[in-house]
């Protein structure tokens, strides 16, 4: 890293601010897709990820550049627009892929059925 | 015009989008984004069958995206806290059924988009042979305050924008 020793406290603060707490919710959501115990609840680990994660790095690295080449740099924005226009659609495929599995395969306890919108079908 | 432009709106973004990725407004790539921007709609429309969405509204859509950023951090939060500090086997994660009246399908791709974006829900898909909602929500306690807040806080703003009015 070249130039950080130039970097003034009034910035140097919020940007390691904002990396640590976007290292620590990307933590959490790995953490969270290691200990929930089925794939229902395992999927809302990563979201926290994607989205205050990602969103705390990216606007840490928008002010880190901004100030030390002392120009607006903001093309971090575009990674933000990829983000959101495709992790929903993914994270949609992959949940309905994962019900239709489940209820085809007609096992119990795999967390489809709960709430009641989805029944197995009924046992042969 | 139309035939050179079916789609101003896309090509409004994409020569945005092109100029914030080279972050430059020099000529030649003001010029490239003008190509780039008039050329992939020309080619790219006939495989999208809906005309281009006319966004209406841009103080409803302003208040809509402020909403859920707001709900995006606070739901964050929410599930950063159950993941570190509630059992697994107490985290309540259950479907549930949520009746739409949006109908517009740029409205329902955004309202999937906002939903999915936001931490602790998952759209499924609309259940078919009906217009209900199917949504997973990771800690679910009281189902009469999701179906009022995704009806009235996210729905309606969108049915505002994209349909022009609200329903009858």
């Amino acid at each position: 890293m070249n130039g950080v020793e130039n970097l003034p406290a009034w910035v140097a603060l919020p940007v390691s601010f904002l990396l640590i707490l976007g290292g620590c919710i990307i933590f959490i959501g790995a953490l969270g897709l290691l200990r929930l115990p089925n794939f229902y609840q395992r999927i809302h680990g990563p979201a926290i990820a994607i989205t205050l994660g990602a969103g705390c790095l990216l606007i840490a690295s928008m002010l880190y550049f901004s100030v030390l080449q002392s120009r607006i740099v903001i093309h971090e924005l575009a990674i933000s627009i990829f983000i959101l226009m495709t992790a929903p659609v993914v994270s949609m495929l992959l949940m309905r892929a994962a019900v239709y599995r489940d209820l085809r395969a007609g096992k119990h306890d795999t967390g489809a059925e709960s709430g009641d919108v989805y029944r197995l079908p009924a046992e042969k | 015009m139309k035939r050179l432009l079916p789609r101003p709106f896309t090509t409004g973004a994409l020569f945005l989008l092109w100029l914030l990725i080279n972050q430059s407004l020099s000529p030649g790539n003001l010029l490239l984004a003008l190509v780039l921007a008039v050329g992939i709609p020309l080619l790219t429309s006939p495989l999208q069958p809906l005309p281009d969405p006319r966004p209406v509204r841009p103080l409803v859509l302003f208040r809509l995206l402020s909403f859920a950023l707001v709900e995006i951090i606070r739901s964050c939060f929410n599930v950063s806290r159950i993941i570190l500090f509630v059992k697994p086997d107490k985290v309540k994660s259950q479907f549930m059924r949520i009746p739409l009246d949006l109908e517009n399908p740029y409205g329902l791709a955004m309202l999937s988009c906002l939903i999915n974006t936001t931490p602790g829900t998952v759209w499924v898909e609309i259940l078919p042979g009906s217009r209900e909602l199917a949504l997973h929500v990771f800690d679910l306690h009281d189902e009469q305050w999701w179906v009022d807040t995704i009806k009235t806080r996210y729905e309606k703003p969108l049915i505002d924008i994209f349909e022009g009015g609200s329903p009858a």
